[in-house]
């Protein structure tokens, strides 16, 4: 039914390089839920510009940073 | 799990209860009098108003218990909104049935039944699909 996103991103390595920042640390951060954080880390959910932007601020980074696209 | 998704766990569980409910009052009531003579407005408007109730305390409750509370984010509202879209097409499928039922001069026992069962479907659909984008996942890209 969803087709799988071809947006990975490597939150989870910029959290720990960040002082092992907790995905809640991360959620309350960025304004979302720690349910959220956990879905887009695993694939499952595709934030939206906005929110993706406000990630990577959080760590300091560039958009494609944080987030790549894989083309088939 | 978020408050949202254990709210709309919640939402489903009372919509499916709420039928039950009314179907174990209304059942006995057919048994004993003619369908057009039933009296299903009290019945419906009670497990109707009833559902709303326990949503509330239930949304109330839920909250209180819950950690992120009421916090609604980005994905949760993409999230009911998809489950909306799913839901709707029941609520047009009644109408429509009941649109077809007044044509042909059906009782308003069968009009307000085919509503009623329209609005739980879409509620039951709506659910499912949020749950199912809860557990799976919704991309937005």
């Amino acid at each position: 039914m969803v087709k799988p996103t071809q947006v990975t991103n490597t939150i989870r390595a910029h959290r720990f390089a960040h002082g092992e920042m907790t995905q809640a640390d991360l959620a309350e951060r960025v304004g979302v839920t720690r349910q959220t954080v956990i879905a887009i880390e695993q694939g499952r959910y595709s934030p939206s510009l906005e929110m993706a932007f406000q990630i990577a601020r959080v760590f300091g980074r560039q958009l494609d940073e944080v987030f790549q696209y894989t083309a088939e | 799990m978020s408050y949202e998704e254990k709210n709309t766990w919640a939402f489903g569980v009372i919509a499916v209860v709420g039928y039950g409910i009314y179907w174990c009052i209304l059942l006995p009531l057919i048994a004993q009098t003619p369908i057009p003579e039933t009296p299903y407005v009290l019945p419906m408007i009670g497990t109707i108003v009833g559902a709303i109730v326990a949503g509330i305390f239930t949304g109330i409750g839920l909250g209180i218990f819950s950690r992120d509370r009421t916090k609604a984010d980005q994905r949760d509202k993409e999230i009911t909104r998809f489950g909306e879209q799913i839901g709707s097409s029941f609520i047009v499928l009644g109408g429509l049935g009941a649109l077809v039922l007044a044509w042909v001069d059906a009782d308003t026992f069968w009009i307000a039944n085919v509503l009623y069962l329209g609005f739980v479907l879409s509620a039951v659909l709506s659910v499912i699909a949020r749950l199912v984008a809860y557990g799976r996942g919704l991309h937005a890209w």
